[in-house]
């Protein structure tokens, strides 16, 4: 077994290991060189690497942005770290109508990873906002959500390799949450989702840190006899669906959990595929259990009454099962 | 030379030195410029015809010396972006009047296949890295392109062009700031044709004399040239290009020029006045000057002139007639190679 490390720390050794490999990755974004970066995600990489690897910005993210597509047009394979993904939106042309287009426009392949922490934490709500449906719905871009240490590593190191601009989605709360990580060539695919539990009755698909809160409530569902089977889809875009089909034509049954915004949301999308394809396996119709449509507030109250949690995920379950009992029986 | 004065001597033609320039090359550059001339000129009625080029474009007619002078000063491998007036840097950079043309016809052989029209010519091995039609956008392309230039040692000069409109967004202050403070080899290149869309530059920028000045308080050298004298926007880009080269960074570069027609074609201009138009015409037109300087150098007589002149005119007539020729891009090809990861595009209903 090797040693637990944090999502931060997975991450950093993900770049130490890959920056090694290929000198034409750097790093790019506000106070990476000295502090590391406001997550510690690059602690120490800079005097390790110098300061034309880890590149201190100006707070310019249009620039950084800009930066990277023109430097990944030219040859090297930038990751410009944004910090907060909520700072995306003063890089929103530079991510969505450049990076995003130009392989499409161009047969320019353009390896580019922005990296952000994102999810709903402290700070209230213009540090909270959840992009990953925008970038979802923009062509071109690839979007990744990892939960664990492992995935954040070896998802990494897949975007480090590959030929697209990938959103890096890093919960913030996930940041220092432990586990297992691979060694130096364990890539994790782009595009594959997992499955974080076992289970025959319902399919519980998320992402990011709403894993660990499915993974308890289907403990706590576990215990009134209904199996859950939790999947983490890791890559929002391209979405997985056929992990998601597989489970979904085993159990009949779907609940979609993420902590944004419901509408046009991951969720959202999700959930149409399922019925779309999936319509006559299901028992129940496809729940959406998202975050309420509102900013995120500051009191602690406040933010987590808007947010799905472990009790409201067993009552989506517990209420679909109830209403639309299993035609197996 | 005895040569009869022509119309725009007569009104009092402004003359240009040609000092400080390879006088050898100067044919070649009137050459390039009655090609871009030419080619703009034959953009509005293919636009309007409805069956040809589809929308409107964007005629960088009265600007060919910018895009020439600028250019001529670069090496063969240095890289440049541009915005939405792009054909004249297109073509001056070596993309060849059919690849542009068939582009803005939206045909296969399009230096884009069709995908991108005017807005998104581009051919990277030329080191043309693309128009643009977000304003300021380009310049921040040349920017990144100039940190890889330097990160990589590869010796390459940036140019990023955007007009006096791209002065007042935020992202090319922004690009500029952080190429001065990395010291990067990039020429932010501001092509002052005066109007934004229909906006002349005196209501919309509250400037200190030009813009030139403005971005002097970025640190880094900047000055102001005459965009309709090729060899001055020549001296003051190869000047930015040798320091760029010596490792001493980054450049602004001010041409102030003037668009001889409308925005984008089919525009009735009715935000300026015809006289002023024809005075930028009659004394400063860049081809004209460029043409009288060389004839009163014994570099050019009017035979050779007409030479050039019939050439760029059966150039741009036979890539017309190519991209007429062309074939339309494969409509089952539409939606390929959005991401290199595959996905399911024809929706989540392909399952």
């Amino acid at each position: 077994m090797s040693e637990l490390v944090t999502v931060g720390q997975a991450f950093q050794q993900g770049m130490r290991e890959e920056m090694s490999r290929d000198e034409t990755i750097f790093v790019l974004g506000t106070d990476l060189f000295l502090r590391g970066g406001h997550f510690a995600q690059v602690k120490g990489l800079g005097p390790e690497f110098g300061p034309e690897r880890v590149i201190d910005a100006p707070i310019s993210e249009a620039a950084m942005v800009a930066a990277g597509v023109g430097a990944a047009m030219n040859g090297m394979r930038p990751v410009v770290d944004l910090n907060f993904m909520d700072f995306a939106f003063g890089a929103m042309d530079e991510i969505a109508n450049q990076a995003a287009k130009s392989r499409y426009l161009w047969g320019k392949p353009l390896p580019l990873v922005i990296r952000a922490s994102s999810g709903i934490a402290l700070y209230a709500s213009q540090h909270n906002n959840s992009l990953e449906a925008w970038f979802m719905h923009t062509p071109g871009l690839i979007v990744v959500m990892p939960s664990n240490s492992a995935d954040t590593k070896g998802i990494l190191k897949s975007a480090l390799r590959g030929q697209d601009p990938v959103v890096f989605f890093m919960h913030k709360r996930l940041t220092g949450a432990r586990g297992e990580v691979g060694g130096p060539d364990d890539l994790v695919p782009i595009g594959q989702a997992a499955v974080a539990r076992r289970g025959r009755n319902v399919t519980v698909i998320t992402s990011g840190i709403v894993v660990q809160k499915a993974l308890k409530a289907a403990e706590a569902l576990a215990s009134d006899g209904i199996e859950a089977e939790v999947i983490d889809l890791r890559t929002i875009f391209p979405l997985d669906l056929e992990t998601i089909a597989t489970s979904v034509r085993k159990t009949g049954r779907a609940l979609v959990v993420t902590e944004e915004p419901p509408y046009a949301s991951v969720a959202s999308e999700v959930a149409a595929s399922i019925q779309e394809d999936l319509f006559e396996y299901l028992d129940a119709p496809v729940r959406r259990l998202t975050a309420a449509h509102s900013p995120i507030p500051h009191a602690p109250g406040l933010m987590e009454a808007l947010l799905p949690q472990v009790g409201t995920i067993v009552d989506a379950v517990t209420r679909s099962i109830e209403r639309w009992p299993s035609s197996e029986g | 030379m005895s040569d009869t004065p022509t119309a725009t001597e007569a009104a009092g033609l402004e003359e240009i030195e040609l000092r400080g320039v390879p006088v050898d090359e100067l044919e070649e550059w009137l050459e390039a410029m009655l090609v871009i001339r030419e080619f703009e000129e034959s953009l509005e009625p293919l636009t309007m015809s409805g069956n040809q080029i589809p929308g409107s474009v964007h005629q960088a007619s009265g600007q060919e010396a910018v895009a020439v002078g600028a250019i001529r000063a670069l090496d063969p491998g240095d890289l440049v972006a541009s915005p939405h007036r792009p054909h004249h840097h297109a073509l001056a950079k070596g993309l060849t009047p059919r690849v542009v043309m068939a582009e803005l016809w939206g045909r296969a052989t399009g230096c884009a296949g069709g995908r991108g029209g005017t807005m998104h010519l581009n051919d990277f091995a030329l080191g043309y890295f693309g128009s643009n039609g977000i304003v300021g956008a380009p310049l921040g392309i040349a920017m990144g392109a100039a940190l890889a230039a330097k990160l990589r040692k590869s010796g390459e000069v940036c140019v990023g062009f955007f007009g006096e409109g791209g002065a007042n967004t935020g992202r090319s202050w922004e690009a500029i700031n952080f190429a001065a403070v990395q010291q990067l080899p990039l020429i932010a290149f501001c092509e002052n044709n005066q109007y934004a869309v229909e906006t002349f530059i005196g209501r919309s920028a509250a400037l200190d004399g030009s813009i030139a000045k403005r971005a002097t308080g970025f640190g880094l050298p900047s000055v102001q040239v005459d965009g309709q004298d090729v060899c001055a926007v020549y001296r003051a880009t190869r000047e930015a290009r040798e320091r760029a080269a010596r490792g001493e960074g980054p450049s602004f570069i001010e041409a102030v020029t003037y668009r001889y027609h409308g925005h984008n074609t089919g525009e009735i201009a009715n935000y300026r006045t015809d006289e002023e138009v024809e005075r930028w015409r009659l004394t400063r037109d860049p081809i004209e000057r460029l043409r009288r300087a060389l004839a009163k150098a014994g570099r050019l007589d009017s035979t050779r002139f007409d030479e050039l002149a019939e050439n760029a005119r059966e150039v741009v007539e036979d890539a017309i007639r190519f991209a007429d020729e062309s074939p339309p891009p494969d409509p089952t090809t539409a939606a390929n190679g959005v991401t290199a990861l595959p996905f399911d595009r024809k929706g989540p209903s392909s399952l």
